[in-house]
């Protein structure tokens, strides 16, 4: 893997101990993403594209093989090191929203800015920015019950930038949305992805979804069995 | 951070109020109890101390002893084997401080249309430093007195109101058994003893004259028992030694034969009742902590309940970067708040009801900042201590699992 990729998985294998014997998850996925791309990840449910993802965002470990993320091997850090990979170089943005039910929005985006140690002006006013970057700033010390479910994700959108991340890794963000929501949110990523060079590595199972991104991987049974260019032709060639 | 925590914490607690409240419920009993009882116990502890510090310290109390006449074995004091000479030999002993020889009786005191029984004691100047007491207002009889059989009298409190009520009664004269006697002071007040007697229904006057005077014995010169103090409580065995050769030797006894008096060691029957009380209120503080404990659990079994609840907010919370140690402080704080806010609680609620039960039912109680603090500290340490097993629950989920949980 080059030093210059974002992302480098080497021989990276998960499995899972059940009752009937070890199922492996994942076999022996190579993937290279460099700083700056967009890349759409796609594949049937069981395919291993989320378990993919979790390692991706320090979430899981994988059972073997290399995963290195801004150059550094993750295997070999501790959970506070992990903690501060998330924190710092990773923003989510998750299928459901995952916004903190009783903290207004203002303090979900700012939650970020709290684990990162900054003091308590910063926050707000970060918080505040950012709410406005996504359009939501009046909406500040509302509940996220109070807004609509474009609106939560725009506001997790705005929570995963607020420690300015080299990547966003969105897990089916348009799940619930409908298509004009939708494509508003693929709208705004594709904005920080093209004027904030900030890489974004998406699940989806829309095609169209899958569109907006530069680069398709798609996975089968644990394995990586496209990896290139977005066309109508590979996404129909096998639809998720 | 801290402040941010806090308010996080606070904000979790509002959300499941009800539960918050039964959980510091809990607390507030414990606590509540720890300080009531610690506040009877302490009081308790207080009266008896009193009671001994007005007893007088390091004091012995010599006893006329038993005897047997045609079988008939009569109890201590039934024949006056000790004089007035038994206590001024004692008094020579180097490990003693101060004697005084009491005549004891109980007689009828008459002021103007007033009259009250009372306890007059015959004795002699050195009954006052024995029993640490002093005049209060205006002079004590002497050596000379006492010598003359003059008819003086000090009064106690109680005496004084009764006899008195507010007139001054320094220099009145008052009768006792018909005999006049010249009220020359007045004792300052001491309070209940031990067993609960009035110590200030008192009247002392000079051994002589209630020997000779007052109560008339049949074996003049005797008294009914002598007070005897130590000079210092490292001296009280070997004052006893030397007090118990003393009297045998001035009363003639062969070897082998019976002492015909008791030497009693009152202090150490006082420490002895001392001790009890401190036991007492060491007990009813363990088992007001029991409750406590069962606070303490109360807390840390909704501290699990909320960590399996709020898993997927962990998730989140872990997802976005929050450390171990982050998630672990988070819990911790929440179970301090609820210990801390149920103590302040029961802090109240244990110092109204001490107060109450005083006012009330007249129990003496003692409520030291020491209790309130050692409430607080304890409090503390319960929460910590029942917040962290959830706390540290809370910190180890995996990451994963906590974001998919549902």
């Amino acid at each position: 893997m080059a030093q210059a990729s974002l992302i480098g998985t080497e021989r990276l294998c998960k499995q899972y101990e059940t009752a009937a014997g070890p199922m492996p998850v994942l076999r022996d996925v190579n993937l290279a993403i460099a700083r700056g791309e967009f890349v759409a990840i796609m594949g049937p449910s069981g395919s291993g594209k989320s378990t993919f993802m979790n390692i991706l965002g320090c979430l899981d470990l994988p059972t073997s093989g290399r995963y290195t993320l801004d150059g550094r091997d993750v295997s070999t850090l501790d959970s506070d090191e992990l903690a501060r990979l998330r924190n710092r170089v990773i923003g989510f943005v998750f299928q459901g929203y995952n916004l903190l039910p009783r903290a207004t929005l203002a303090e979900n985006v700012a939650l970020p800015l709290l684990y990162a140690g900054a003091p308590r002006d910063l926050r707000s006013d970060r918080a505040l920015e950012l709410l406005e970057q996504v359009g939501l700033a009046r909406y500040a010390t509302y509940m996220p019950n109070q807004i609509s479910g474009g609106e939560q994700q725009r506001v997790a959108i705005a929570r995963a930038l607020a420690n300015r991340p080299q990547l966003i890794l969105a897990d089916e963000p348009t799940g619930n949305l409908d298509t004009k929501t939708s494509h508003e949110i693929m709208q705004q990523l594709v904005r920080l992805n093209a004027e904030e060079h900030i890489t974004i590595v998406l699940v989806t199972h829309e095609s169209d979804i899958a569109t907006f991104a530069k680069r398709l991987v798609r996975f089968v049974d644990g394995r990586i069995i496209h990896d290139g260019g977005v066309s109508v032709a590979t996404l129909e060639a096998a639809p998720a | 951070m801290i402040a941010t925590m806090f308010q996080e914490a606070w904000h979790a607690m509002g959300a499941n109020r009800l539960r918050s409240f039964l959980t510091m419920l809990g607390m507030m009993i414990g606590v509540a109890a720890v300080i009531m009882m610690l506040a009877i116990g302490q009081g308790a502890q207080y009266s008896v101390d009193q009671s001994i510090a007005s007893m007088g310290s390091n004091l012995f109390i010599v006893l006329s002893g038993s005897t047997t006449s045609g079988g008939l074995r009569l109890g201590t004091g039934a024949t006056p084997t000790l004089t007035t000479a038994d206590a001024e030999a004692i008094g020579e002993l180097p490990s003693i401080a101060a004697v005084a020889p009491v005549a004891p009786g109980s007689a009828q005191v008459v002021y103007g249309s007033n009259n009250w029984n009372t306890m007059v004691t015959g004795t002699t100047p050195g009954y006052l430093e024995v029993r640490d007491w002093s005049v209060h207002s205006g002079y004590p009889f002497t050596d000379s007195d006492v010598r003359s059989a003059a008819r003086v009298v000090l009064l106690g409190r109680t005496v004084v109101q009764n006899l008195f009520g507010e007139v001054d009664p320094i220099g009145k004269t008052i009768r006792i058994k018909q005999s006049p006697f010249l009220v020359i002071g007045v004792l300052t007040p001491k309070g209940q003893s031990l067993n609960g007697q009035d110590q200030d229904d008192a009247a002392l006057i000079p051994v002589t004259t209630a020997q000779r005077k007052l109560f008339g014995s049949q074996f003049p010169g005797t008294v009914r028992f002598i007070m005897a103090q130590a000079n210092s409580p490292q001296a009280m065995p070997s004052a006893e030694r030397d007090m118990t050769q003393l009297l045998r030797q001035r009363h003639h006894l062969p070897e082998r034969t019976d002492n015909d008096f008791d030497v009693r060691n009152l202090t150490a029957l006082a420490n002895a009742a001392a001790q009890t009380t401190r036991v007492m209120s060491i007990m009813l503080g363990a088992i007001a902590s029991v409750s406590l404990l069962v606070g303490g659990i109360g807390i840390m079994n909704i501290m699990l309940v909320s960590v399996t609840e709020r898993t997927r907010e962990i998730g989140i919370r872990v997802a976005i970067g929050a450390r171990e140690r982050d998630v672990r402080t988070q819990f911790l704080l929440e179970a301090i708040i609820i210990s801390l806010l149920g103590c302040v609680v029961g802090v109240a609620l244990g110092v109204g009801a001490a107060v109450a039960a005083n006012f009330v039912a007249s129990v003496p109680v003692v409520i030291t900042g020491a209790a309130v603090l050692l409430a607080f500290f304890v409090a503390t340490s319960v929460g910590v201590f029942f917040g962290f097993y959830p706390a540290n629950k809370a910190a180890r989920l995996k990451p994963i699992d906590a974001l998919r949980y549902q």
